[in-house]
């Protein structure tokens, strides 16, 4: 008798610990400011991503050196591909047709420097974590320190032509980032300052 | 109005202008009727309206005539004469490259460009620069007219 009250106790045992929730463990404790803290610096990651992964700026950094063009992302007409220096080739490069701004008379879009992001930048196919990562890493990012960075992506006026797109080549206007230039910048400023922590990437298991 | 100064052929010019951002090409047929250059899309996309200013090519259509102050334009009136044509005009000639020809100054105007940066261009280096639109076809002609151009160009730098 006492063996069968035993054993129905073990069982009941193994039944709770297989059901327990196990995320429960895995949770890492933090205290309430740095958790506030955290969930900022994840928002202002999200905030900033929204604007990187758009196509006014990932049609610029391609992995196949072929620029993209238009809101399907579709690759550049003519054959246009990287040339030398990012700027393409002896007799057409990017300033053959792309200007110092952008022409409303021929929808052809142009900012200071309008130049392929170098094949190290390649950022076309990567999620917003992985082109994070590849933004912080110097061996793709140009040599660039984390506040070389920062001043990049807020500064550049290549960068923030995404908000001054003008018109395509049929007069409708190029669609801008999901986020506000100001909401941006304030962003990116505050990540960086936060120590420019990229949030745990969910599709990676 | 805008004054903008600049150079076309070698010869000073001074044009007066509303819009500053009004396309060279416009300046270039109407104000200094230089009928050479020619439009063809609008868009900055077949080419046609292809000139050189200090000595790039750029699309003239898409191309403001504010930067060219102070600046040297050259258009396909201006890269030879009938008694002593460029290499390229020559090469054209020879070959018989064009058909209906609308698009051919802006053909010549490119690859004049691309010789004197690459004396010598490949296939590849053809292909890779001179991707103007010829809705005649006549790529094949004006491949081996590049060629031709590029050898003329050497013969007349040895003599």
């Amino acid at each position: 008798m006492n063996k069968r009250i035993l054993f129905s106790l073990l069982v009941c045992l193994l039944v709770l610990f297989v059901l327990y929730p196990k995320s429960k463990t895995s949770e890492v404790y933090l205290p309430v400011k740095e958790k506030i803290a955290t969930e900022n610096s994840d928002k202002n990651f999200h905030l900033m991503m929204d604007v990187l992964t758009h196509k006014r700026c990932v049609n610029c950094h391609p992995n196949d050196n072929i620029p993209k063009q238009g809101e399907d992302s579709h690759p550049h007409y003519f054959g246009m591909s990287r040339g030398e220096n990012n700027l393409g080739y002896d007799a057409t490069k990017c300033t053959t047709c792309h200007q110092s701004e952008n022409n409303d008379y021929s929808g052809v879009p142009g900012a200071p420097e309008w130049s392929l992001a170098p094949a190290s930048m390649k950022w076309e196919g990567l999620d917003r974590y992985e082109i994070a990562a590849s933004m912080l890493d110097p061996k793709r990012n140009g040599g660039r320190t984390p506040d070389e960075t920062m001043h990049h992506l807020t500064e550049h006026e290549l960068v923030l032509w995404a908000w001054n797109p003008g018109v395509n080549a049929n007069g409708e206007p190029r669609e801008k980032p999901p986020v506000s230039k100001e909401k941006y910048i304030k962003a990116v400023k505050q990540w960086f300052e936060d120590g420019a922590v990229i949030p745990e990437n969910p599709n990676k298991k | 109005m805008k004054k903008i100064s600049f150079t076309i052929n070698d010869k000073p010019v001074e044009v007066e202008i509303l819009d500053e951002n009004t396309p060279l090409l416009w300046v270039v047929r109407d104000n200094l009727n230089l009928k050479g250059t020619k439009f063809g899309c609008g868009k900055a996309a077949c080419g046609a309206c292809t000139l050189h200013v200090d000595g790039e090519a750029v699309r003239s259509c898409s191309f403001a005539v504010k930067y060219v102050q102070g600046k040297k334009v050259t258009t396909i009136e201006g890269l030879g004469t009938p008694e002593n044509p460029h290499p390229v005009q020559e090469a054209w000639i020879e070959e018989v490259v064009p058909q209906c020809g609308y698009c051919q100054p802006g053909f010549m105007m490119a690859t004049a460009a691309l010789l004197e940066k690459n004396a010598n261009p490949t296939d590849e280096d053809i292909d890779n620069n001179i991707i103007n639109i010829c809705r005649c076809g006549t790529y094949y002609r004006m491949r081996k007219a590049i060629h031709k151009a590029a050898a003329l160009k050497d013969k007349s730098l040895n003599i």
